[in-house]
């Protein structure tokens, strides 16, 4: 905690505001539902698209619904799936790489032949088929968003852990009899964690477009439940008159993704 | 450790490279049709069954199915389709009653065209981006590009291009907000109508393709050859553009293929708000009536261009490393 | 105007930030004169000269203090102002040409750049003088050398195609940048005569004034006529080379001039049984067939080495040292010969070693910057083989780490410190007691001094000398230190191209009489006679070596015709000697040095 606290105080104004923002979102997504004033699918106003007031703070959506509780299920909906998505395809990634690597030769050409061709199916279109096939669920939607990014992920870590490898310490681990999965704990994995969190931060903007334009294309959460994507999506019509119902959900979608990215760029060591 | 005197550096030679990578990208379309192939057989429903409606009885079901080859292990099916594909022969569309290929060859041109034209708009464009930005590195040229296409990347992509309509079409009504597309159209007609999607596409892909120019330019600004140029008297701007561009030709080019390879099968969203008759919209179609075989073509062609333009990346990447081309 | 200083510097402190990287620094050179800016890594000497061009490291700047080159007020130009000085008056060389020269441009289009920047001449005009430049600084196909790519040429030929950029301006100031630092010896004989001569021929003959930067005073004292000796960041002495070379006035000047020779080490029970024994080792890269390996590097190489002993290991870069010490730790199996510990063979790959063959033998990586993982602490370094070999863990794992850091005379709280905020020194000391923590047999240290300055890695190397003696370890030593290995090593193995070209028992190194390589190798150490660069003849090269016939023979200036270019090279040996060659033991004229 202390590290923690001097860390803080030694980052840059810039750095802080992004951690900051990410603070927020991850807090809204965890205490959302209990600060909602409405209930989630309950229709509270009898005007559809209304204003700011001091009843609806961010107005009503298309069906009357408090927007504002919506944001607050919805912020839920995209952060988890979006940090459950990137985590799982990071996961996956960087264990299939770093196996990849350490086996070299046939095990890793397949690998990075079966990675090619996952990487190649367009990600719209696999999720398309998939729900096509099974349906919509949140298992279903995190495994598709995880899916699509562990081809990508796989390569960013494969590179990694094949530079490392080819370094005079694994070569001193190897010739002190070290194991190969020793030497993938110990030597190269703890030389890998700081690009591959810039790598999650990324997926996890990757994954939260990825889940608003399948919601956008009716494949996402299904009502009365709604991401960001799906509320952006519900309230299209709202956007001539610029309704707080299309607007925030919008502005939160960007935030959150700007807000990472910028989390992202402060966290590069110093050097590169 | 080996090397380091004249001559006795391992030379590889340009052509067994090459076709090892054209041998990979084919060994991946052959695992790529399997999985396509796959995923067509995961979708519930059955073709016949669709075809003859709910009132069949299961013998005029199982005649057709008979009739169709569906009853044919899967295996068999699945070198049936391959063959035909190599002949460029889809198959029978299960829906229109016409060759899959001449459906396509109805879209592919659209698509083609929208993606032909966002490249060449996108392309130089984040190039001009990412050299400029590298160039005035830390200044607030770069810093202003950095944060618009830090936006620009988080931008769902169906706002940009609901934005794009309400900006340009509803109060500005410089442009219509829906892409036709028809033979008869003159150039400029065409180019009006689909100067949106156009947009909104170069708005999804060229930041990235921004962003990774920068980082591939920034990371050889710090090599001891940069200095040398800058000691001979060059300004930052004829090093970058002279020495440094050479050099990450690679890294550029791939990021390039990549971002244009989602021109093809991403375009989808973009398809849907312009009512754009592109391949995107046609193979969500399929999905929706279960027609197998254009399902299946569609998807081929998008997993083909993808390893396409990822081997051409390659290519160059190869040819442009002075150690391959120069023996 | 002709008494006028060319150079003049006053005062002049460079800082990044506010942390000063040089301070108060003032020197003055006369025009064609050569002055050589001398000292450790960080003292500061790269950065004075550059600040000669305006050019700072780092986000460093000129935070006062004054420059005059020629007429020109280099600290109050403007950047722009300072570009056109740049390539143009000013020239640079830098220390390593592989990495300066831009690899993906032909060699020509580099080298005349400086020229048609600045627009002095047109593109023909340059390429002549590129090639008449190529022809003065002694470089083969002089007409096609320029179509070629950097990685092409090798690092010697590259060092003077940098010169060759430099000069294509007839600037009026070069400044030379470690420029035969990363270089073998013999190379840097032939480079440094190139430069001298280069030099002289600028601005008609009458020598163009040049910084020459430098950590080597007797690579200096061939070629300066001034020398100022910075440390820390400060100037300690400046004068003319004969008098900073004879009679120093500095504390630390004289440290350098006096520099530290290594103690001859004690010798150990020669007679005792070999505890490592190689015997017909042959081993590369690539698929091996019949014995031969696709790239050979190395060719049946064979010694004894008796507990406790010493062997040095010495040869040029791509000589096949390092190669060496891998496939005796398994790194690279060999494909033919065997390696023996205590009598029993030991298998040639990894997987097939036991954990007590792994523990015997230990090997110290040349580079402890790459050898050490950044991500570990020292106390995680030292701990894993603690844990591996002994099992060590806990409160007694701590235990033996807090030896080891004694040991290797670190000081106690390094422990926990993360390994990339060490110094160069102390980094090697931990990848030394790396190494210790195994309680190993047989150190293989492989070029353990070459990244530390002088003093620091002779300190490194008393210190293995010490454990030597005190543990009983028998030790390899790789180096390209000629006067070290042959006052630590009670054997020396002289390699040219993977052969064994000498073997020779420690008085016979020290003796007169040699194979023709090592000769060369020893005529070509600078001493700080400043004449000594002209007595030294340039290296020969004739043709390209051919399979079968001895591997020195195209450099070789004692072959005789006849023989040597017709059979292959027999081994010989003599008094305490085995080398391979027609000749008997060519005499080494080392008292004329």
């Amino acid at each position: 905690m202390k590290q923690f606290a001097s860390l803080w105080a030694k980052a840059p104004a810039a750095n802080r505001i992004a951690a900051a923002f990410v603070g927020f979102w991850l807090l809204l997504a965890l205490a959302g539902p209990w600060l909602a004033p409405h209930p989630v699918g309950a229709f509270v106003d009898e005007d559809v698209f209304s204003g700011l007031s001091a009843r609806f703070w961010l107005g009503s959506d298309y069906l009357g619904r408090d927007v504002l509780s919506r944001l607050l299920y919805g912020t839920r909906y995209t952060v988890v799936l979006g940090l459950g998505a990137a985590l799982l395809a990071s996961l996956c990634g960087t264990s299939i790489a770093l196996a990849a690597s350490l086996c070299g030769g046939r095990v890793d050409e397949v690998i990075s032949r079966l990675m090619d061709t996952l990487i190649s199916i367009p990600s719209k279109i696999l999720a398309l088929v998939l729900v096509a096939a099974c349906g919509s669920s949140l298992p279903l939607l995190l495994l598709i968003c995880a899916l699509t990014y562990v081809p990508g992920n796989f390569r960013i870590a494969r590179a990694l852990a094949m530079n490392l490898a080819a370094l005079d310490f694994v070569a001193a681990a190897r010739a002190r009899g070290e194991g190969k999965w020793a030497i993938a704990w110990h030597e190269v994995l703890p030389n890998m964690v700081h690009p591959l969190l810039a790598d999650l931060g990324l997926r996890f903007v990757f994954v939260v477009l990825l889940l608003s334009g399948l919601s956008f294309l009716g494949l996402g959460v299904q009502p009365p439940y709604a991401d960001l994507g799906s509320l952006v999506r519900e309230n299209i019509s709202g956007l001539t008159e610029g309704a707080p119902a299309i607007l925030a959900p919008a502005l939160a979608i960007a935030l959150l993704t700007v807000g990472t990215n910028l989390l992202i760029d402060a966290m590069k060591p110093e050097g590169q | 450790m080996v090397g380091g005197m004249s001559g006795s550096h391992r030379q590889q030679s340009l052509w067994p490279l090459l076709l090892r990578r054209i041998g990979s990208a084919l060994v991946t379309l052959i695992m790529v049709s399997v999985v396509i192939f796959a995923l067509a057989g995961l979708l519930p429903g059955d073709a016949a069954q669709e075809a003859l409606g709910q009132s069949a009885t299961p013998e005029q079901v199982a005649a057709l199915r008979h009739e169709m080859g569906l009853d044919q292990p899967a295996p068999v099916r699945y070198a049936q389709w391959l063959a035909g594909m190599a002949r460029a022969d889809a198959g029978q569309s299960l829906v229109a009653g016409m060759p899959v290929a001449e459906i396509i060859a109805e879209r592919l041109p659209n698509t083609l065209m929208l993606a032909g034209m966002t490249a060449a708009l996108a392309v130089p464009l984040a190039l001009a981006m990412g050299i400029t930005a590298a160039i005035r590195r830390g200044s607030w040229i770069d810093r202003a590009i950095n944060l618009a296409s830090l936006s620009m990347v988080a931008l769902p992509e169906f706002l940009v291009a609901t934005l794009g309509v309400l900006l340009f079409c509803v109060k500005l009504m410089w442009l219509p907000s829906l892409a036709m597309v028809s033979a008869e159209a003159t150039w400029s007609e065409t180019l009006r109508s689909c100067a949106l999607p156009i947009l909104s596409l170069t708005v999804v892909v060229v930041a990235q393709m921004a962003r990774m120019t920068r980082a591939a330019i920034a990371d050889q600004l710090d090599r001891p050859y940069v200095e040398m140029a800058r000691l001979k008297g060059a300004s930052l701007s004829r090093v970058v553009l002279g020495h440094v561009l050479p050099n990450c030709l690679g890294p550029i080019v791939n990021a390039m293929a990549l971002s244009l390879s989602y021109l093809m099968g991403g375009a989808i969203i973009v398809e849907t708000i312009f009512n754009f008759p592109g391949l995107a919209s046609l193979m969500v179609n399929a999905v929706t009536s279960r027609d197998m075989p254009l399902l299946q073509a569609c998807a081929m062609i998008f997993c083909s261009a993808y390893l396409l333009l990822m081997l051409a990346a390659d290519m160059v990447a190869l040819i442009a490393n002075p150690r391959l081309r120069a023996q | 105007m002709e008494n006028a200083p060319h150079i003049l510097v006053e005062s002049l402190s460079v800082s990044v930030g506010s942390t000063p990287i040089v301070s108060d620094i003032s020197f003055a050179l006369p025009r064609g004169q050569v002055l050589a800016l001398i000292g450790e890594s960080g003292s500061g000497k790269s950065t004075t000269a550059l600040a000669l061009m305006g050019w700072c490291r780092h986000g460093g700047r000129i935070a006062s203090g004054t420059i005059r080159v020629g007429g020109m007020a280099i600290d109050r130009k403007s950047e722009d102002e300072l570009a056109a000085l740049r390539g143009r008056y000013i020239s640079y060389i830098a220390q390593s040409a592989a990495a300066a020269f831009n690899p993906s441009r032909r060699i020509m289009a580099q080298v005349i750049e400086p020229a048609l920047i600045h627009r002095i001449m047109t593109r023909q005009q340059a390429e002549a003088k590129a090639v008449d430049l190529f022809r003065a600084l002694a470089l083969p196909d002089a007409e096609t050398i320029g179509d070629r790519y950097p990685h092409q040429v090798s690092g010697g030929q590259l060092q003077r195609l940098m010169a060759a950029m430099a000069l294509i301006t007839d600037p009026e100031l070069v400044i030379l940048d470690e420029p035969t630092t990363a270089l073998d010896v013999t190379t840097q004989v032939e480079v440094l005569k190139c430069f001298k001569t280069a030099l002289a021929s600028v601005d008609h003959g009458r020598g163009a004034t040049a910084i020459y930067v430098s950590h080597d005073l007797a690579v200096v004292a061939q070629m300066a006529d001034r020398i100022a000796v910075l440390h820390k960041g400060r100037l300690v002495e400046e004068g003319p080379a004969e008098q900073i070379l004879r009679a120093p006035q500095d504390a630390y000047t004289q440290s350098l001039v006096n520099a530290p020779r290594p103690v001859p080490a004690a010798p150990s029970a020669a007679d005792a049984a070999p505890v490592l024994s190689v015997q017909g080792l042959t081993a590369g890269y690539g698929k091996v067939t019949d014995g031969q390996p696709a790239i050979p590097v190395l060719r049946d190489i064979s010694f004894d080495l008796p507990a406790g002993g010493t062997l040095g290991i010495i040869g040029e870069s791509g000589s096949g040292k390092s190669t060496l010490a891998r496939v005796i730790a398994g790194l690279l199996p060999a494909a033919q010969g065997q390696v023996l510990l205590d009598g029993a063979p030991l298998p040639p790959t990894l997987e097939a070693r036991s954990l007590d063959q792994f523990r015997a033998v230990q090997l110290v990586f040349q580079n402890a910057d790459t050898a050490l993982n950044p991500a570990h602490s020292v106390r995680r370094i030292l701990a894993r083989p603690l844990r591996h070999y002994h099992g060590l863990r806990g409160a007694a794992a701590d235990r033996r780490v807090a030896e080891l850091l004694d040991l290797t005379r670190l000081p106690a709280d390094v422990i926990d410190r993360p390994v990339t905020k060490l110094s160069g020194g102390q980094k090697q000391r931990v990848n030394l007691a790396r190494a210790l923590a195994a309680e190993p047999r047989i150190l293989l240290c492989d070029e353990v001094t070459s990244a530390l300055d002088t003093v620091v890695g002779a300190a490194i190397l008393s210190l293995i000398e010490d454990l030597r003696r005190d543990l009983g370890l028998a030790t390899v030593f790789i180096s390209h230190d000629i006067h070290a290995v042959a006052s630590l090593c009670e054997k020396v193995l002289v390699l040219y191209g993977g052969t064994p070209v000498e073997l020779a028992s420690r008085e016979a190194f020290n003796g007169p009489e040699h194979h023709p390589y090592t000769r060369l190798l020893l005529d070509s150490l600078p001493t700080m006679d400043p004449s000594w660069l002209g007595a030294t003849p340039a290296p020969i090269h004739r043709g390209e070596k051919q399979a079968g016939l001895c591997p020195f023979l195209p450099r070789c200036d004692v072959a005789i015709a006849g023989i040597c270019d017709h059979q292959p090279a027999p081994p010989k040996t003599g008094d305490g000697m085995r080398w391979l060659c027609h000749r008997g033991p060519i005499k080494h004229d080392k008292e004329s040095a």
